[in-house]
């Protein structure tokens, strides 16, 4: 009696299957944060320390890009006016890649980038002398946004990693996406970014338009 | 005409059978690529877009700080706050919160900690740079802007 009844139902009715996996899909749906580690990377300045006053750097105006950010979101770039960040990345290499009066290093350096970037060096005297001497500065209120901060600082990496990337022969994205974990990434990335550094300055922000 | 009108009638009904493969399969996407939600958001969370994203190698070394205005406005106020783990701390607590996280390190690593700042569109400056104040107190300068893919126009 009991194989029959075994005989009878030997095949287990699938049909419900999609049910119970979609029940469990919406429910993964409903819980899922697809984890975002992804940013901007900014490594602080290191502690002032209250007792040795801060170091006296003389640093020529005309090596640093200044761009003030004001409390009502208005941009003065190199004591310009300027509504929004549009051409703010590519202004930002065009200082870097200046090379108004290079040294030695600064000359060899030159002689090593590729041409597409030494065709851009517009040795203008009233931009940076070379990139080991250029600074990004940006110098923000209190009010201002986070946002057109960070805006403005992606644009200043832009214009290092495009820089970087040009020098390998990547674009900027797959120069970022180089994780340095084996050699060959590795020297990439350091050829990238020999002699220049990233020197992106972020002040303390004026009192103005906060609390 | 009748030719085609004939095709038609034959036509079988579409096979389900495959169904719940594809629904596994989607299934399966979903729970490998969740992350359960560790904690509560307190504070509003809407991040900002950009272009030049890293991602960062080593998941262990970061710690996250949420920064933005409270949930709930009527208990803790519409000024933006920081949230660090499951609670709301004020901004002189950061130094003694990092050193927590740093001494959940591997003694090597603890120089590498990075601090991803999760902060709101909405909030303003001041209470992000006194954050980066306190970061530097207590020598934790690295310091990871999240921010989520902007697409080129």
């Amino acid at each position: 009696m009991a194989k029959g009844k075994n005989r009878m139902s030997n095949e287990i009715n699938a049909g419900s299957m999609a049910d119970i996996a979609f029940l469990l899909l919406i429910f993964f749906l409903v819980t899922t944060t697809i984890a975002s580690d992804k940013g901007i990377l900014n490594i602080l300045p290191p502690k002032l320390d209250p007792n040795v006053p801060p170091p006296d750097i003389k640093v020529n105006e005309r090596n640093i890009f200044a761009i003030l950010i004001n409390a009502n979101n208005d941009l003065l770039v190199e004591g310009e006016y300027r509504r929004n960040t549009e051409n703010l990345d590519t202004d930002i290499k065009e200082f870097i890649l200046n090379f108004g009066a290079p040294n030695e290093d600064a000359v060899a350096l030159f002689n090593s980038l590729p041409a597409s970037l030494q065709a851009q060096a517009l040795r203008r005297p009233e931009s940076s002398d070379h990139p080991k001497e250029a600074v990004v500065s940006i110098k923000t209120d209190r009010g201002t946004s986070y946002e057109l901060y960070l805006e403005v600082f992606d644009a200043a990496k832009k214009a290092y990693f495009e820089i970087y990337g040009e020098r390998v022969g990547l674009t900027s994205d797959q120069y970022r996406a180089l994780t340095g974990d084996d050699e060959a990434s590795k020297a990439l990335q350091d050829k990238g970014k020999a002699g220049i550094p990233m020197a992106i300055s972020v002040a303390e922000p004026n009192k103005i338009g906060g609390n | 005409m009748s030719k085609f009108k004939n095709k038609e009638r034959v036509t079988p009904a579409v096979s389900t059978a495959s169904l719940p493969d594809i629904v596994f399969m989607l299934l399966f996407f979903f729970m490998v690529t969740t992350v359960l939600r560790e904690q509560d958001l307190l504070v509003e969370q809407k991040i900002p877009q950009a272009t030049q994203l890293q991602k960062l190698q080593n998941k262990t070394l970061i710690s996250y700080l949420f920064i933005g205005k409270p949930k709930n406005t009527g208990l803790y106020g519409s000024e933006p706050r920081i949230q660090a783990n499951d609670v709301l701390i004020s901004t002189p607590d950061i130094v003694q919160w990092v050193n927590q996280e740093r001494d959940m390190l591997a003694e090597a690593d603890r120089g590498l900690i990075t601090i991803s700042m999760k902060v709101d569109k909405e909030v303003k400056m001041g209470p992000v740079s006194d954050v980066q104040t306190e970061l530097r107190n207590a020598d934790a300068r690295r310091v990871l802007y999240a921010s989520t893919t902007k697409l080129p126009e």
